[in-house]
């Protein structure tokens, strides 16, 4: 039961990183990301292609495919969400379905529907044991660490920094900073290369921690979506306490039977939705 | 200046368009005397798209309500004809209770899911989905998570059962199409009418639009169930990771964009569309689908109201009379001829006419 616990928290950290970015969409432009997920599988299958291709070891992945999904981000918002945005809310939301089924179908092309994972040597599988029950592997609290780190990051960096407030201004009241002289359209820019960004780190980490098929984008968007609700929206904290709560409930689930593992965070996360619908930590302004 | 006028419903193109209407529903009737299976086979994927796009239509377009989770109701009717077949039940007669199934179960969904808005109503859409799609799979008389043949069809002739199979999915097509025809003549088509538009101004006031949407979300979901037990009767087999798939809601999503969305015309010339490209596509295998999903997208950008509305915005036809027409006349002698009545109130608008609010001014 404990070790339940403790491998739900680590779990935990993976859901985070996936939720990361889609909270911070929805904070900034009131974007729901659809194709959230298959961004993430995307990420993770362009790092499959480009291991062998470089020869360089799979941690030097993160230095390439992440700047790239921001630089992605950016563009995408700039040609396809924005112009969205302007023809009204569901049309954006019908544009990021399209564009996940659009993501899925090119990895299956490309990639066939086989499953794959980034090699990273010995950090898969070592680990240190707490107790005679209880072991943690290196990998899983290396990836808890890094998600801790980024959301800190991304919180400090919106409270700290003259993007983070022009961020949190446009998200306030665009009108507002647009008369003041920020440019929403890139401020929008920046928030979606920093969602991609994210997500793209969440889409490696996944990618080395198991493995990853062109259709398992849905499964990670709807996590992190379960993670935001729980935690209540807008609140990134509150995300991370959300995450760890599916986290704990998947591996408590599979501890009773390994149906029940799959079903049991839904059952949470709608039992939130009919108790508590505003989540544990729901924040009051956006961002 | 008085100004009289006559409120119809009916454009001069409905009358043709009604005589029209009545051959194509005899040739499609007389459609399996008329070609071989190979047509009426992919008619059968016609109508059971078509099925899927006017009730995702009849939710988004009219009822706001945006879900990629119908999949959720397409699994629980195949299953449902599935469990009836099973138990001895002809499939074909277990197809209203498939529907019975689809609405049972949309029920509680919608009171999770209408707490929610948005985009958040559409991710929890696709939640309760996939939460059905394992609940079903943990039940080992429904095959488990490899799925079952459907029995109790075994015995018919293959040419008998393709017609049968061709004809109940049309009734049902066109079933669904006079359902969502109904209801916007009716006054909730009004209400809906009036929450496409402006949904906070409808709220403003008084229109019960949370009901309204309940509805439409219990009737879609009917609709959905109807296609499900279509899709297990026309495949002959019931497959979790097929029936509860995404893809069905990918289908009646671009089928929509393309054709346009808010009209009852735009799914159905979408649906054709999605189909002939479908065929034409078919050998470039998971392409068809990125092909039809990015036209999907340019058009839910670029082109307001899909394909349909640039159709009818150039020609003024519209095939399904469900908006109020204004005719006026300036002169009170031509008004009395014409049996036209002194505006005294407005009934309702309309997006495309516009003629409404012209006659109300100059009352």
């Amino acid at each position: 039961m404990l070790n339940a616990i403790i491998q739900g928290i680590l779990l935990g950290g993976l859901v985070v990183l996936f939720a990361c970015g889609l909270s911070l969409l929805f904070g900034v432009m009131g974007v729901i990301n659809l194709a959230h997920g298959d961004i993430a599988v995307a990420a993770a299958y362009v790092a499959v292609a480009i291991v062998p291709v470089l020869h360089i070891p799979a941690i030097w992945i993160f230095a390439i495919v992440v700047p790239l999904f921001m630089v992605a981000g950016y563009i995408v918002q700039r040609l396809l969400i924005q112009p969205s945005l302007n023809s009204g809310p569901l049309t954006t939301l019908l544009v990021t379905f399209g564009l996940s089924v659009i993501i899925e179908n090119l990895l299956l092309e490309i990639f066939s529907a086989n499953s794959h994972s980034l090699a990273i040597g010995s950090l898969a599988s070592s680990a240190f044991k707490l107790s005679s029950q209880i072991s943690i592997a290196y990998l899983s609290l290396l990836i808890l660490v890094v998600s801790i780190v980024v959301v800190a990051g991304v919180q400090l960096g919106l409270y700290r920094t003259r993007t983070g407030r022009i961020i949190r201004a446009v998200a306030d009241d665009r009108e507002a900073a647009e008369l003041i002289g920020a440019d929403y359209r890139h401020i929008f820019g920046i928030a979606a290369g920093l969602a991609f960004g994210t997500v793209a780190l969440a889409g490696l980490s996944l990618a080395m921690y198991s493995q990853v098929d062109p259709s398992s984008g849905p499964d990670y968007l709807i996590f992190g979506f379960e993670a935001v609700v729980i935690g209540g929206l807008g609140s990134l904290w509150g995300t991370f306490a959300g995450g760890i709560v599916l986290g704990i409930a998947t591996t408590i689930g599979l501890f009773l039977s390994a149906n029940f593992g799959a079903l049991a965070p839904h059952i949470v996360f709608l039992l939130v939705l009919a108790l508590r619908p505003q989540g544990f930590f729901p924040k009051k302004v956006a961002v | 200046m008085t100004t009289f006028a006559k409120v119809k419903r009916s454009q001069h193109t409905s009358i043709p368009a009604g005589v029209l209407a009545l051959l194509i529903l005899l040739v499609l009737a007389a459609l399996p005397f008329l070609v071989y299976q190979s047509v009426t086979n992919i008619m059968v994927n016609l109508f059971i798209l078509l099925v899927l796009a006017s009730m995702w239509n009849l939710l988004a377009g009219y009822g706001g309500l945006i879900s990629v989770g119908q999949q959720a109701f397409v699994g629980l009717g195949a299953y449902g004809v599935l469990f009836l077949a099973q138990h001895g039940v002809d499939p074909f007669i277990a197809i209203p209770f498939a529907i019975l199934v689809g609405v049972v179960f949309a029920v509680p969904a919608s009171w999770f899911l209408f707490r929610l808005s948005g985009g958040y109503f559409a991710i929890a859409t696709w939640v309760i989905a996939v939460v059905a799609e394992i609940a079903i799979t943990g039940v080992p008389s429904l095959g488990g998570g490899t799925g079952a043949a459907l029995p109790g069809l075994s015995g018919i002739d293959p040419v008998q059962l393709g017609a049968d199979t061709y004809w109940a999915s049309a009734a049902v097509g066109v079933l669904s199409i006079a359902v969502v025809f109904l209801i916007m003549r009716s006054r909730l088509g009004l209400v809906l009418t009036a929450v496409r538009d402006n949904e906070i101004g409808a709220r403003s006031v008084g229109v019960k639009v949370t009901r309204a949407k309940l509805i439409v979300f219990l009737v879609s979901a009917a609709g959905s169930a109807a296609a499900g037990a279509l899709i297990a009767i026309s495949q002959l087999n019931v497959q979790a990771a097929n029936v509860f798939n995404i893809q069905w809601s990918a289908y009646m999503i671009f089928a929509v964009l393309i054709g346009g969305i808010g009209t009852i015309e735009g799914p159905i010339l979408g649906t054709v569309i999605f189909i002939v490209m479908q065929q034409e596509l078919a050998r470039f295998n998971a392409w068809y689908l990125i092909i039809v999903g990015s036209l999907a997208v340019v058009i839910a950008i670029w082109v307001k109201g899909g394909i349909w509305a640039q159709i009818s915005e150039r020609t003024g036809i519209r095939l399904f009379p469900t908006g109020y027409y204004v005719d006026t006349a300036e002169d009170e002698m031509e008004g009395k001829r014409l049996g036209r009545r002194r505006i005294s109130k407005v009934i309702g608008g309309d997006r495309q006419s516009g003629q409404l609010s012209e006659a109300a001014e100059t009352t």
